[in-house]
C-alpha cells in the first residue's frame, strides 16, 4: 500500500477532507478544521492522525503540531467518549458553575482532565464557551446544556450513559 | 436551547426573527429576508457605503469601528482578491450574542456578508464560527447550501453576473483569534498569532489581498440597515452610535438573557427593569459593562450612564461586545478578578513578553492573594504589573487583562486588604477555588 | 527610495524612505535595545524593548516595525521609555531561572546586560517560577525553555536562513516552547546557527556547555580549515596546562565574507586539534622497522642527509612532492620553492579536487570576471550549473539564499539532480547527468537537446549574471562554459572546489607543470633571481609519482598535508623500500607508511594566508597553541636549513629592514600602536626578523603571481581581499590535466581525513544517520 491510498479515518471522513482542503484558495486553510474533525473521529491528535494531515496539507508535521497545539479544543490523548466541559468563567462562575464542576467531580471520580477508568466520560474545566446568558452551561462533546444546577449533574450523566450503552448493545 | 427573552423596552431589529425559525430560508425570504441585497444590486457600491456610513453603525465586536467608514478604506483597485471575513469566534466572556444570531437568523450573516462584498467588491466571504459553535457551524452551513440553492450565492447571484461565494470555517479554541488579524492567521491555517500592523486588512488582509473583517452581529445588522435607510437606522441611536445593540445581561440578575435595545440605554435600567434586577433582591456591588476585558463600574458610575461607545468611555470603561455582566454584594472580588486574569493567561498566545509574562505573574499573584497568602506590597505589585502591560503589548490582549485587573486594584482596594494577613475571604463559599485550568 | 530627514532625540537624521527606524538609529549611532529584532530576519515586534515615543501617536512604538517618514520627530531614551523597557526585563525575569552563575551565557547574556542597562535590580517575584527539564536535541543543541525568552531568532534563522525550518513554536501563552522537528530531537543541518544566534542562555552547544566562563576566554579570529568556502571563524581560546586550547568556535561578531553564518563543520568541527591520536613528536623508522619518537634535531638530521643524498647521487628527479589543499599560501608556495630550488625537482603536485588551472586559463586576461563571496552576495542574478552547494558549500548556499530572500535576486538553477536551492530558485533546469557538457551550447542556442527555451530567454533577458558551476567542469568544458559567458555584457564567474586551499595549492604552482601563478616551468624568465637552478622540465603529477615510487625510479617522497594512499587507494607496501618523509597531524595511512614523519600544526596553530575558491585571499591567525607540533612552514624551512640550504634566499626574512618607528617614540598610548603595527605590516615595512614567519614571503608571491596584487591594509584589518585571475598574461597555458581532478564531495559531515579525527562532526553524522533512519521506520 502506498503512503497515498492509507488513511486512518472512515471513508466517509477521509471523502470529506478530499473536499476539505479544495475548498479554499489555499490549501493549508483546511488545517485547522481538519485537525478538529480528525480528533472527532479518532478521539485525538495520535502521530499517525498528525503525520496524515500533514500529507493532506502538503506541510511538515512539525508545521502541524506548531498549529494543533495552540488551539485549546484540540488534545494530544485520549479523552472520555463524552467529554464533559464545564465553564466556570465569570458570568457561569458567578451562578455555580463551581458547584456544577466539583458535582461532575463527585460523580465521576476524576478531576480536571480525568477520564473515568470505562473510558465513557472525561470532565474538562474549560473558559467560556459563549452562553453566558444561560449560564451556568457546560458543553457535553458538542451539545450545550444551560441553566445547570449541581441536580442536573446526575440526569445530564444518565442521558449520556444510557447513550453509550445503547451503542454497545446496538 | 438558549432561552430567548423579552422586554416592552427592547426595540427589535437584529433580534426580530428570533425564534421564529428564519434558519429555514423560505422562512426568511417570507420575513423580508434577502431584500436589502436586491436593493443593493440596483443601487450600487457608492451608495451603499453612504447608506453604511450614515447609519452609524459602529462595529459591534468591541472596538466600535464605524463599518461605513471600514469598508470605504478598501482599495478599488486590487491585483489579488478582495475578502469578506465574518468574525464568529464569540469568546469574550459575558458574552454570547452571536449564538443566537447563528440560531436563529443565520441568513441575516449570510445576506449581510453578500453586502459587504457588493460594497468593498469582493467575490468571496468566509464566515468563521469558533470551534465550540459546531451545532451553530451545522446550521450555518445548511443555510449557506441553501442559498446556494436559491442562486443568492454563487457565479450569478440573484441572476446577475455579480459572483459571490460564501465558505464557512471553524475554529478549535482559542479567545485570541478574535483579533482580527489572529483571525487571518488562523483561516489561513496558522497559530492564532496577530499579525504586525500596519498594513491594516484593509489593504494586505487575507492571503493577502484587502479584506473587510465584521463581527457577526454586525453584519447581521447590514440588511436592516439597508431596509430602513441609513439615516432612520442612526435615529434608534445615540449620538454617532446608530441603532440597536444585542446586550447580553448575564450573573447576579433575575432574568439574565440577550435583550436588544436601542444604543445609549441607561446601563441601571438595563440592570432593575430590563433583567429583572439583582437576584434574590440581594444589592449591586459592581458591573463589568461590555464583556471581561472593560473595567467594572460602581453601583453610583451606573445611575445616568447611557450604554453607547462614548458614553461608557466617558465613564472609565468601555461597550466592548455589550456583554454586562451584574456583581452582587456577595460576590468576592478577589476572586472575580483571578478568574478573569485566569482567563487571560489561558488564552494569551505567548508572542510579546509583557502579555505571556504579565497575565501569568498576575495569575500567580491573585492565586496567592485569594488564597490568603498575600501581602500589602502585592496590591501594589498587581496594580504596577497591570499597569505596565498596558499599552505595551503587541495586541490588545495585553489590554484586555490589563484593564480589568487595575479596575478591581482600584475601585476594590479594601476588599483586597480584607485578604491580607491570612485572613480567610470573606465571601468564599469554596475557599479559594481550584483553577485547574493551565 | 528617496530619503527623509527625522528627528531623533533631537538630531536630524536622514535615511531612505521605509527604513526601519530601529536601523536608521543604528547607523546614526543611536542603539535601541531590542531581543526579537535581528538584521536580515522577519519582524516580530515580540518582544517588545525597542518602544520609543513618536510624537503625536499615542501609543509608544516599536522601532523594529516603523518606517521612516519625513518630518517625523521620535525620543528613544525617556524616564518613560527606561520604564517600559525595565518592566519588560523585570517580566521576563518573572519566570527566568536566573541561574547566571552556571548558565554558558552568563558574561555574554543580552538580558543579563540590558538588566544591568535598565535596572531591574530588585525581584517583585515571590511566586514559584515555571519550570522545565532540560532537553537534549541532538550532540551539538540543548534547549532550556525555563531560559528561553522566545524571541523567535531560532526559528526564523533556522527557517529563513537556513531553509531547514526545523524549529517550531507549540503550545501558547506561558506554557509555549520552542520544538524540534523530530519530537525531541533535530533533524536538521545541524548548523548550530540556533544556538549563537540566541540571545541568553537556552539554546547551548554540546561541545561548549559547561566548559568555561566566557571572560576566561581569548577570540581569534582566523579561517575555517574545512571546505573551500573559507569563512571566517571567531575561536574562542583558552590557556591550558600544556599551551591553549579552543572552546568554541562562532562568528557572532558577523566579520568577514560569513556574517554570522558557520556550518556544523564550522562550528563544531575544530576538535580534531585535540584529538589524542594528534602527533605530537617526530618519528623516524627505527631499524626494526618502527616509527619511533624521536627528537626534532634527529628528525631533521635522518630526512636531510637521506634527501640530499638521494638528490646528489640520482638527482632531484628521483624526489616527488606533494603538497596539501589544507595548508597556507606561504606554505605552499614554500614547498614548491623548497621542491623546486632546493630539492630541485619538478615532481610537485597535490591532491586536485578542482580544474583551477583549466579556469585560470579561461580567465587569463579577462579582468574583472571572477567572483568572490561578496559578489554572490548582491548579484541581481545568479546562473548555478551543478554542484551541491547546500552540502558541498554551505556558506555559497547561505549567501544564495540570503541574496535571494533580502535582495530578491534571480537564481537560476541546472543540475542533473535535485538540489535544495531550487526551493530559491526563479527557474531550474533539469539536465541528464553528464550533459554538463552540452550547456553551454544550449546557452548559445546551439542546442536544441536540452529543450526548454524558457530557461535560457530568461537568463539571456538579465542584465547582468553571476555564473557559478561546480566540479562537473573540468578542462575544455571549463573553457567553453567561461567562453559563452564572456559573449554576455556583464558576468563573473565562480567555480566550485573543496578544501580550505585547494585554490590556493594551484594558485601558488602546486603544480609538476606550473609555477606559481600558473606561469608555465618552461617560461622561467621572472622566477630566476628568486629561483636558482630551476629545473625547466615539466615533472611528474601525482599519480606519476606514487606508481613511479610504488615500481618505478622514484626514490624519495616528501608529502605536506595529504594523504594520497588513501586518496588514491593504494596499499601501504607500495611505498616499502623508498624514503618517505610525511608531515602531518596524524599519523594516517600515508604516514604510517613514511621513513620520518613531523608532527605539524593545524591551520588553527599558525599564521599565513589562504584563497577560498571564489579567490577571496584572507588572513590566517594563530589561535591555538599545541605543544609539540610545529607549522609546516617552520618544519619546511628547517629541513632546507638542514640541507645546507640558503635560507635567506628561501625565505627573504630581514631584508631590506626598515627602521620603523613602532610609536613608542612619539609617547603614543598603546591604541594608536597597534593601529600603527597594523600599518607597518600593511605596507610591509614591519621588520621579519624570522626565516620562520610567513608573511616574509608575501612581497615574493605578490611580485612572481599575477593574480596576487594584494590590499594589504585590508588583510591586515581583518577583511578577505579580492585576487584577480584577469591579471594571469594570455600565454601558452596548455591542458590542464582534467583526468587528474578527483572532488572530493565532502557533505555537512565529512572534510577528507580531517573529520575523521573531529568527534564532533562524526557524533552529529551518527546522530543524523539515525534520525533518518528512525523517520523511515517509523
Amino acid at each position: 500500500m502506498t503512503a497515498e491510498t492509507m488513511s486512518i479515518f472512515s471513508p466517509k471522513v477521509s471523502a470529506r477532507f478530499d473536499a476539505l482542503v479544495e475548498k479554499y484558495p489555499v490549501r493549508r486553510s483546511a488545517l485547522v478544521p481538519m485537525l478538529l474533525y480528525a480528533q472527532d473521529e479518532i478521539g485525538y491528535l495520535s502521530d499517525a492522525v498528525i503525520a496524515e494531515v500533514a500529507r493532506r496539507i502538503g506541510i511538515t508535521e512539525l508545521d502541524v503540531r506548531n498549529v494543533a497545539t495552540y488551539y485549546s479544543m484540540l488534545r494530544f490523548k485520549p479523552a472520555g467518549k463524552y467529554n464533559v466541559q464545564v465553564c466556570t468563567n465569570i458570568s457561569c462562575m458567578l451562578r455555580g458553575a463551581y458547584d456544577v464542576f466539583e458535582k461532575f467531580q463527585d460523580e465521576l471520580r476524576v478531576g480536571h482532565k480525568g477520564v473515568t477508568p470505562d473510558g465513557v466520560f472525561s470532565l474538562e474545566e474549560v473558559e467560556c464557551i459563549g452562553a453566558c446568558c444561560w449560564a451556568p452551561a457546560i458543553q457535553v462533546n458538542y451539545d450545550f446544556h444551560d441553566d445547570l444546577t449541581p441536580d442536573s449533574v446526575p440526569g445530564i450523566l444518565a442521558q449520556y450513559r444510557q447513550k453509550s450503552e445503547g451503542q454497545k448493545n446496538a | 436551547m438558549p432561552r430567548l427573552v423579552s422586554h416592552p423596552d427592547e426595540v427589535k431589529v437584529v433580534s426580530k426573527r428570533f425564534g421564529q425559525g428564519a434558519a429555514d430560508i423560505e422562512k426568511y425570504i417570507e420575513l423580508g429576508g434577502y431584500e436589502a441585497i436586491r436593493k443593493c444590486l440596483a443601487q450600487g457600491p457608492e451608495w451603499l457605503i453612504e447608506e453604511m456610513k450614515a447609519s452609524n453603525l459602529r462595529g459591534r465586536g468591541g472596538a466600535g469601528f464605524p463599518t461605513g467608514m471600514k469598508w470605504s478604506f478598501v482599495p478599488k483597485q486590487s491585483a489579488k482578491p478582495k475578502y469578506v471575513l465574518i468574525n464568529g469566534d464569540e469568546s469574550e466572556p459575558g458574552t454570547c450574542k452571536d449564538h443566537l444570531i447563528f440560531l436563529h437568523d443565520p441568513h441575516s450573516v449570510i445576506e449581510g456578508t453578500i453586502i459587504a462584498g457588493l460594497a468593498i467588491g469582493s467575490k468571496m466571504g468566509f464566515i468563521y464560527l469558533r470551534g465550540e459553535y459546531r451545532y451553530l457551524l451545522e446550521i450555518m452551513e445548511k443555510a449557506v447550501a441553501d442559498a446556494y440553492a436559491k442562486g443568492f450565492l454563487g457565479k450569478n447571484i440573484f441572476g446577475t453576473d455579480t459572483e459571490f461565494q460564501i465558505i464557512t470555517q471553524s475554529g478549535a479554541g482559542a479567545y485570541e483569534v478574535g483579533e482580527e488579524s489572529a483571525l487571518m492567521e488562523s483561516l489561513e491555517g496558522k497559530r492564532g498569532v496577530p499579525r504586525i500592523k500596519p498594513p491594516f486588512p484593509a489593504v494586505v488582509g487575507l492571503y493577502g489581498g484587502p479584506t473587510v473583517i465584521n463581527n457577526a452581529e454586525t453584519i447581521a445588522t447590514v440588511p436592516h440597515v439597508i431596509n430602513m435607510g441609513g439615516a432612520a437606522f442612526a435615529a434608534v441611536g445615540s449620538p454617532r452610535n446608530g441603532g440597536t445593540r444585542l446586550f447580553g445581561i448575564s450573573g447576579h440578575v433575575e432574568r439574565p438573557g440577550v435583550y436588544e435595545l436601542p444604543m445609549g440605554y441607561n446601563l441601571k435600567k438595563m440592570i432593575y427593569e430590563v433583567a429583572g434586577g439583582v437576584r434574590g433582591g440581594r444589592n449591586l456591588k459592581a458591573v463589568v459593562p461590555g464583556g471581561s476585558s472593560t473595567p467594572v463600574l460602581l453601583p453610583e458610575e451606573i445611575e445616568t450612564l447611557g450604554m453607547d461607545f462614548d458614553q461608557v468611555g466617558k465613564a472609565g470603561s468601555m461597550l466592548g461586545s455589550g456583554g454586562v455582566v451584574v456583581i452582587d454584594d456577595q460576590t468576592c472580588i478577589v476572586e472575580f478578578a483571578l478568574r478573569t486574569i485566569s482567563f487571560y493567561q489561558h488564552e494569551s498566545c505567548g508572542w510579546c513578553i509583557p502579555c505571556r509574562e504579565g497575565t501569568d505573574w498576575l495569575k500567580k499573584s491573585l492565586t496567592r492573594f485569594h488564597a490568603g497568602f498575600g501581602t500589602a506590597k502585592d496590591i501594589d505589585n498587581i496594580r504596577y504589573l497591570a499597569e505596565n502591560m498596558m499599552g505595551r503589548t503587541f495586541c490588545p490582549l495585553g489590554d484586555a487583562a490589563a484593564m480589568p485587573t487595575l479596575g478591581f486594584v482600584k475601585k476594590f482596594r479594601k476588599e483586597f486588604e480584607d485578604h491580607l494577613d491570612g485572613k480567610p475571604c470573606p465571601f468564599a463559599k469554596h475557599g479559594a477555588p481550584e483553577l485547574t485550568v493551565v | 527610495m528617496a530619503d527623509v530627514t527625522f528627528t531623533v532625540d533631537g538630531k536630524k537624521l536622514t535615511a531612505p524612505a521605509g527604513t526601519l527606524l530601529i536601523e536608521a538609529c543604528r547607523k546614526a549611532g543611536i542603539e535601541i535595545p531590542a531581543f526579537c529584532y535581528y538584521p536580515g530576519l522577519s519582524l516580530q515586534a515580540a518582544c517588545r524593548m525597542c518602544v520609543v515615543r513618536q510624537e503625536k501617536v499615542p501609543k509608544l512604538q516599536t522601532a523594529c516595525t516603523t518606517t521612516v517618514a519625513e518630518g517625523q520627530v521620535f525620543t528613544t531614551e525617556s524616564p518613560e521609555i527606561a520604564q517600559a523597557r525595565k518592566a519588560t526585563i523585570e517580566l521576563l525575569l518573572g519566570n527566568h531561572p536566573l541561574d547566571c552563575p552556571v548558565c554558558d551565557a552568563g558574561g555574554e547574556c543580552e538580558l543579563q546586560d540590558m538588566t544591568f542597562k535598565y535596572g531591574a535590580g530588585e525581584s517583585l517575584m515571590v511566586d514559584a517560577k515555571r519550570h522545565r527539564d532540560e532537553q537534549q536535541w541532538s550532540p551539538a543543541v540543548f534547549y532550556d525553555r525555563p531560559r528561553c525568552i522566545l524571541c523567535y531568532r531560532c526559528t526564523r534563522v533556522c527557517g529563513e536562513g537556513m531553509d531547514v525550518w526545523a524549529l517550531g513554536i507549540q503550545n501558547r501563552g506561558v506554557t509555549s516552547v520552542i520544538s524540534p522537528d523530530g519530537g525531541d530531537q533535530l533533524d536538521c543541518e545541524q548548523c548550530g546557527m540556533c544556538i549563537d544566534i540566541c540571545p541568553v542562555g537556552a539554546l547551548t552547544s554540546g561541545s561548549y556547555r559547561y566548559k568555561t566562563r566566557p571572560w576566561e576566554m581569548n577570540h581569534v579570529s582566523t579561517v575555517c580549515t574545512h571546505c573551500g568556502d573559507g569563512c571566517k571563524v571567531t575561536l574562542g581560546i583558552r590557556q591550558s596546562s600544556d599551551g591553549s586550547e579552543i572552546i568554541r568556535a562562532d562568528n557572532r561578531d558577523k566579520s568577514g565574507i560569513n556574517g554570522d553564518f558557520l556550518c556544523a563543520k564550522g562550528r563544531f568541527g575544530f576538535d580534531f586539534v585535540e584529538n589524542t591520536e594528534r602527533l605530537t613528536a617526530p618519528l623516524v623508522r627505527n631499524a626494526q622497522g618502527k616509527l619511533e619518537r624521536v627528537s626534532w634535531e634527529h628528525a631533521f638530521r635522518v630526512a636531510a642527509s637521506k634527501l640530499k643524498e638521494i638528490r646528489d647521487t640520482r638527482g632531484g628527479a628521483a624526489i616527488g612532492v606533494i603538497g596539501s589543499n589544507h595548508t597556507t599560501n606561504e606554505e605552499n608556495y614554500l614547498l614548491q620553492k623548497f621542491a623546486r630550488t632546493v630539492l630541485q625537482t619538478s615532481n610537485v603536485d597535490h591532491e586536485r579536487t578542482t580544474d583551477y588551472v583549466a579556469f585560470a586559463r579561461a580567465l587569463a586576461g579577462h579582468k574583472e570576471k571572477s567572483a568572490g563571496l561578496r559578489d554572490i552576495a548582491n548579484a541581481p542574478a545568479i546562473l548555478l550549473i551543478g554542484g551541491d552547494p547546500t552540502n558541498e558549500h554551505p556558506l555559497l548556499a547561505w549567501t544564495i539564499r540570503t541574496n535571494v530572500r533580502l535582495n530578491r535576486a534571480r537564481l537560476y538553477v541546472a543540475n542533473h539532480r535535485q538540489i535544495k536551492l531550487e526551493r530559491q530558485a526563479k527557474a531550474t533546469l533539469r539536465i541528464p547527468s553528464g550533459g554538463y557538457g552540452r550547456i553551454a551550447k544550449y546557452l548559445s542556442a546551439k542546442d536544441s537537446t536540452l529543450s526548454d527555451p524558457a530557461f535560457r530567454e530568461a537568463l539571456l533577458a538579465e542584465e547582468s549574471l553571476l555564473v557559478i558551476f561546480g566540479e562537473e567542469y573540468r578542462g575544455s568544458a571549463v573553457d567553453e562554459l567561461v567562453a559563452w559567458g564572456l559573449t554576455l555584457p556583464n558576468v563573473r564567474f565562480s567555480y566550485l572546489g573543496d578544501y580550505s586551499n585547494s585554490r590556493g595549492a594551484a594558485d601558488m604552482g602546486l603544480l609538476p607543470d606550473r609555477l606559481p601563478g600558473y606561469v608555465p616551468v618552461s617560461a622561467v624568465e621572472k622566477f630566476r633571481d628568486e629561483y636558482p637552478g630551476l629545473p625547466a622540465t615539466i615533472g611528474l603529477n601525482q599519480s606519476q609519482m606514487l606508481s613511479s615510487a610504488a615500481g618505478g625510479s622514484l626514490a624519495a617522497l616528501l608529502i605536506v598535508g595529504a594523504n594520497p594512499l588513501e586518496a588514491e587507494n593504494l596499499d601501504l607496501n607500495s611505498l616499502k623500500n623508498k624514503f618517505v618523509v610525511v608531515l602531518d597531524m596524524f599519523l594516517t595511512e600515508t604516514a604510517a607508511a613514511a621513513d620520518v614523519v613531523f608532527p605539524a600544526a593545524s591551520l588553527y596553530e599558525k599564521t599565513g594566508t589562504v584563497t577560498n575558491t571564489y579567490g577571496d585571499l584572507q588572513l590566517v591567525r594563530k589561535a591555538a597553541d599545541k605543544p609539540g607540533v610545529k607549522p609546516d612552514f617552520e618544519i619546511l624551512v628547517r629541513l632546507a636549513s638542514s640541507m645546507g640550504a640558503d635560507v635567506k634566499r628561501l625565505v627573504p626574512f630581514g631584508k631590506n629592514v626598515v627602521k620603523a618607528d613602532l610609536g613608542q617614540s612619539r609617547g603614543a598610548q598603546s591604541g594608536e600602536a597597534d593601529r600603527h603595527a597594523v600599518w607597518l605590516v600593511a605596507n610591509g615595512l614591519e621588520p621579519k626578523l624570522s626565516p620562520f614567519d610567513p608573511l616574509a614571503l608575501l612581497d615574493e608571491i605578490e611580485r612572481l603571481v599575477p593574480a596576487y596584487k594584494l590590499d594589504r591594509l585590508n588583510l591586515f584589518g581583518g577583511n578577505e581581499v579580492r585576487t584577480e585571475p584577469g591579471f594571469v598574461p594570455v600565454s601558452a597555458l596548455t591542458s590542464s590535466g582534467p583526468d587528474l581532478v578527483k572532488p572530493s564531495h565532502n557533505g555537512l559531515f565529512t572534510s577528507g581525513t580531517l573529520g575523521r579525527y573531529s568527534k564532533g562532526i562524526r557524533d552529529l553524522e551518527k546522530h543524523q544517520a539515525e534520525t533518518k533512519q528512525e523517520a523511515v521506520a517509523g
